[in-house]
């Protein structure tokens, strides 16, 4: 059932002598009974997912609140312009953040990475690490092992799910993940995979699920492009030796222990935060107004 | 939990626990039924009932009511496709006690006349939690093959239906039993490692004391 510590993942990993990869892939066959080989397959199908979804986008599209839609393609046209002062590689993360989040407001096919609300920081930073390093997909799909072992951990110490966490859970979870990927991709130590992971959750820690009208649409959207970037500046910091004074499992749990002591209100239930602005409450109204209108169903 | 309930699964938006953990609820109570959905009370708890018709939850649920798996591109337009399958689909709310944020209660009638009651919660990333059938605690995820059985509850069932698993040569996973009462009507759920073939199942269903024998395979229908 996967790792419950990281410790234990960089565990096996030194007393097999054998990478991070390779010990969450083999502990996975095992455990789901999936020919390794198939489990390989299965992940390429992810990342080909993955880079579908990407090219997929339409600007164009608007979700069903009006809310979300068309910001991929006027970040794609600013990072084009030259002017991004992020630069070409994290402006291009930014852009795939967007266009993936929008794609998923706009009710389009999407990875879950770990959730459909934190769908475009994974391929956001992995995409572009591939097309700008560049990275062979081999290494990439070993740095999703990686990452889903982070993942894993995060889900079995704490949650990954915003209704029980908050945002930390969900934008949190992938962008811990998506620094592990990275720290992976760049030959970083297991512990500097790990502390990366443990210092991109730290940065997120306390973030509030209070999306507007209750959709994953606002904030949602523009919290997977932070949660893109958190990874790459996590990542960063790992690389260059510098380490989370907190150990990465107890970040977690700190994690956890923050959701427990969050209010519902600020956990997907669309009742507080951002989603209980004069603004947001009217969105809300609006949308609720419309359905009434042309509603065949019958809420009691 | 393994890898790819982390990375995955490949879904319609826009929300693992409101959109594709919904479908694979209505998929579940869909499968559990063993037949098209004439009418269905869809009953809303939590957060599914504070911001489920936001995230699509409504036509999700009902979605897997009609057999879509979460990647489905026509999860969008479910309500508008029950209504041209002639499936009556009515929404309420419903107050469950302990319950996950994330729960529905679905009750259905089939085209023959079957009756099926299901709690299902969305766990997260997807994934979901059977917590009730008829009324009767039963907890299973659906990710493996499943076998549900109502039976008397009286000495022996158990054995007979473990024997009759082994001669299949079928390992049990995980298995949970359940009874209202010493005496009255008891539940047995069975998480296997594999397919439980037909014939066992033929077998089981014959077997003294056993009413009603339902199951959940992984391949059966998609």
């Amino acid at each position: 059932m996967g790792f419950s510590a990281l410790e234990e993942m960089g565990r096996r990993a030194k007393e097999q002598e054998k990478p991070l990869w390779q010990v969450v892939w083999e502990e996975d066959c095992a455990f789901s009974q999936m020919e390794p080989a198939a489990s390989l397959e299965k992940m390429k199908a992810m990342y080909r997912a993955m880079k579908e979804a990407d090219a997929s986008y339409q600007e164009e599209l608007v979700s069903a609140s009006g809310l979300v839609g068309g910001d991929g393609g006027r970040m794609a046209r600013y990072v084009e312009s030259g002017a991004c002062l992020c630069g070409p590689f994290v402006g291009r993360m930014m852009e795939r953040a967007l266009k993936m989040a929008e794609n998923n407001a706009c009710m389009k096919r999407i990875v879950a990475a770990p959730t459909a609300g934190s769908c475009g920081v994974l391929p956001a930073v992995l995409l572009t690490c591939q097309e700008m390093l560049p990275a062979e997909e081999e290494r990439i799909l070993e740095a999703l092992y990686v990452a889903a072992g982070v993942g894993e951990v995060i889900a079995s110490r704490s949650s990954i799910s915003g209704a029980r966490g908050g945002c930390q859970a969900e934008i949190g979870a992938s962008s811990a993940m998506a620094a592990a990927a990275v720290v992976t991709l760049k030959g970083g130590s297991p512990e500097a995979v790990f502390h990366g992971a443990a210092m991109a959750l730290k940065n997120l820690l306390g973030l509030v699920c209070d999306p507007v009208a209750g959709l994953v649409e606002v904030p949602c959207v523009k919290r997977n492009v932070v949660g893109a970037v958190n990874a790459l500046s996590a990542a960063d910091m790992a690389l260059a030796g510098i380490r989370s004074a907190i150990p990465p499992d107890q970040v977690i749990d700190a994690m956890r222990d923050v959701g427990d002591r969050m209010s519902v209100e600020l956990r997907e239930t669309g009742k507080g935060g951002l989603a209980d602005t004069p603004a947001g409450r009217a969105v809300r109204e609006q949308l609720e107004k419309q359905s009434r209108g042309g509603s065949q169903e019958d809420v009691g | 939990m393994g890898v790819f309930d982390i990375i995955g699964p490949v879904m319609v938006g826009p929300s693992s626990s409101h959109t594709a953990g919904a479908v694979r609820i209505g998929y579940i109570a869909r499968k559990l039924l063993g037949e098209p959905v004439r009418r269905a009370q869809i009953d809303l708890h939590g957060s599914f009932l504070a911001t489920g018709r936001g995230h699509g939850t409504d036509r999700a649920l009902v979605a897997g009511l009609l057999k879509m798996q979460p990647d489905d591109t026509r999860i969008p337009i479910s309500l508008y496709l029950a209504e041209q399958a002639g499936m009556e689909v009515v929404f309420g709310q419903v107050d469950l006690r302990d319950a996950n944020p994330n729960t529905a209660r679905l009750r259905l009638e089939g085209e023959s006349g079957a009756r099926l009651e299901v709690v299902g919660s969305s766990i997260g990333g997807g994934r979901i939690r059977i917590g009730q059938v008829d009324g009767m605690e039963a907890h299973f995820s659906g990710e493996s093959p499943t076998l549900i059985i109502r039976n008397q509850d009286k000495p022996g069932c158990v054995t007979e239906v473990a024997l009759l698993l082994s001669e299949f040569h079928l390992n049990i996973a995980t298995m949970q039993l359940y009874r209202d009462r010493p005496g009255g009507l008891a539940v047995m759920v069975l998480e296997c490692d594999e397919e439980i073939p037909l014939g066992a199942r033929e077998w089981l269903s014959q077997m003294d004391g056993i009413e009603k024998v339902t199951y959940l395979g992984l391949k059966e229908g998609r």
